[in-house]
């Protein structure tokens, strides 16, 4: 087998979970990797407390996109700050295949996006403000 | 889609590729333990034997700053640097060494005339004609001296066979121009423009001529007079020289005119406490201890490229593309962007797989050894215009094989086995 583009990870690329505009969203970041011109937007519906529901759009490569399928089906449920202490170690491990330096951008553009929105940011400190 | 083979008149007889082969040491790397298939020659050469051994040379053997000492090693490494200067003239025909400058690429070579030219040469109103196909160092430059300065940005389109819209240039040009500032060869697509001829409709119009020179002087016979440019910028580390060579040309007349770029050492003929009077050319541009080491062997890599010779490298890079570019098309899936035949091309193939994002295909290629850029190229304005993101690219050069050709067919197939498409 495939020791990075396992099954799973190729399922949730062709399938990915919350995958659509989210209605009635609280909280919403985009990001992009300029590198490849991936882009993705996560959206939070945050109701006391809780991640009532979760989504994501964009486009990208396999790695990006199964990563942030991953991440969305995790953070159901969870408080915003359990959300905003899930780091990128936990991402990686969580995504199970051996990332090369090259795609680490790829492989953590789900979790940027979920924590711009967790925290609630237009833009990352010292960054312009997109869009 | 038929894929005529037409060899240029210039070139007599095929490369003596395996031959050639032998002068690359790192060819002979294995991948993972499949041979190495480089094909992101548009990004970056490999350096054959006699480049690497002309660095070690003046490391080993007569190190010493350049145009300061009085010592023999001194002397020696100038004459070696002024002598690469002399032969990058003969290589692209300038008229005079003196038009030659060493830059450390062609993105400073084109910074420096946005600055030293534009600057004082591009006004409020005024109108600069580029194209969609550029590089972003031959795009950002002028967009941002235009939004300095106030001055208006056209951008000619291209058609869908990647080919510069000929009418629409005509009629940007026919509006006035104060500069054209226009890719000879695109690194996205291999396009190659007729410059020539829409170079003279930019004089016509009044327009300084800047062409980007980079795709195109490691791959065609380049002679800037008979393009009738003003200027030319281009990298040593595209065409077998390491990376930091690099070089500019402009005609004396308007570099002459020009006010200096960097200040410091080396660029000036006389300083007081008051003023400063700048040196002559070319070292009026050359401020500070040039990369002398990596322009002796930009030297040395003109030498090699002259004695293999730059057409029979075009005709061989023709060959493969001919030899490829059917098989890729008649992959299910596989979408070629650019000209689909052999005219006005060099080696350089974009595609992209539907399914499988150009990341994810370079990431598989480099298990099968196959090397390749994915990605925009530094021409998202291009990218916009396909309507993509990113492609894959493979480009060729004087040591790749049609068996290396037939290693991309297959890694295409072994992404589609992966990801089942
Ligand atoms: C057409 C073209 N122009 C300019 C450049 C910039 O070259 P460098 O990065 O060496 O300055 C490149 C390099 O990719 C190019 O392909």
């Amino acid at each position: 087998m495939d020791d990075m583009y396992r099954d799973y990870i190729l399922d949730h690329y062709k399938n990915p979970r919350n995958f659509g505009e989210l209605e009635g969203a609280t909280h919403t970041y985009h990001d992009s990797n300029p590198l490849c011109g991936d882009e993705m937007t996560m959206q939070l519906k945050i109701g006391d407390g809780h991640v009532d529901d979760v989504h994501f759009t964009g486009k990208g490569c396999a790695i990006s996109q199964a990563s942030a399928s991953i991440l969305t089906e995790e953070v159901k449920g969870k408080t915003l700050e359990e959300v905003k202490a899930i780091d990128r170690d936990h991402v990686l491990a969580n995504l199970g295949i051996p990332i090369s330096p090259a795609r680490i951008k790829c492989a953590l553009l789900g979790l940027k996006a979920l924590k711009g929105a967790a925290w609630g940011l237009t833009a990352w400190p010292g960054e312009e403000v997109k869009r | 889609m038929a894929v005529v083979v037409k060899t240029p008149a210039t070139s007599a007889g095929p490369l003596n590729v395996a031959r050639i082969r032998e002068d690359f040491p790192i060819l002979a790397q294995t991948v993972r333990g499949k041979p190495l298939v480089y094909l992101d020659n548009a990004a970056t050469s490999q350096k054959p034997r006699q480049v690497i051994d002309a660095m070690s040379r003046v490391l080993e053997e007569h190190n010493a700053n350049i145009h300061r000492g009085v010592y023999e090693f001194s002397e020696r490494t100038t004459a070696a640097f002024e002598e690469a200067r002399v032969k990058v003239a003969r290589l692209i025909n300038a008229p005079s060494e003196r038009e030659v400058i060493f830059v450390r690429n062609a993105t400073e070579g084109l910074n420096l005339v946005a600055y030293a030219w534009g600057r004082d040469n591009i006004k409020r109103g005024d109108r600069i004609v580029t194209t969609v196909l550029e590089h972003h160092s031959d795009f950002v430059p002028w967009q941002q001296l235009a939004k300095e300065v106030g001055a208006e940005i056209a951008v000619v389109d291209i058609d869908d066979d990647g080919r510069l819209r000929r009418d629409q240039m005509s009629a940007e040009l026919r509006k006035g121009a104060k500069l054209l500032a226009i890719t000879h060869t695109s690194n996205g697509l291999g396009t190659v423009n007729p410059v020539k001829d829409i170079a003279a409709e930019a004089r016509a119009a009044g327009a300084t001529v800047l062409v980007d020179v980079a795709q195109a002087v490691p791959h065609t016979p380049v002679d800037v007079q008979d393009l009738g440019a003003d200027f030319v910028a281009f990298s040593g580390h595209k065409m077998l020289a390491p990376p930091g060579s690099g070089g500019l040309w402009g005609r004396e007349a308007i570099l002459e005119k020009m006010r200096p770029f960097l200040y410091g050492g080396d660029m000036i003929s006389r300083v007081t406490v008051k003023l400063t009077e700048w040196n002559e050319l070319p070292w009026k541009f050359e401020a500070g201890t040039s990369s002398y080491v990596d322009a002796i062997a930009l030297g040395a890599a003109i030498d090699y490229l002259n004695e293999v010779g730059v057409a029979k490298i075009h005709a061989h890079e023709l060959s493969l593309v001919a030899y490829v570019l059917p098989r890729l098309q008649e992959i299910p899936g596989v979408t070629v962007y650019g000209p689909k035949n052999l005219e006005s091309r060099v080696g350089v193939v974009s595609f992209n797989i539907e399914g499988i994002h150009p990341h994810d295909v370079a990431t598989i290629f480099d298990r099968e050894g196959v090397c390749v850029r994915a990605g925009h190229h530094c021409n998202q304005p291009l990218m916009t215009r396909l309507g993509v993101p990113a492609t894959t690219r493979a480009s060729m050069y004087l040591y790749n094989t049609t068996g290396e050709m037939d290693a991309l067919v297959s890694a295409i197939h072994a992404a589609k086995k992966v990801f089942g498409v």
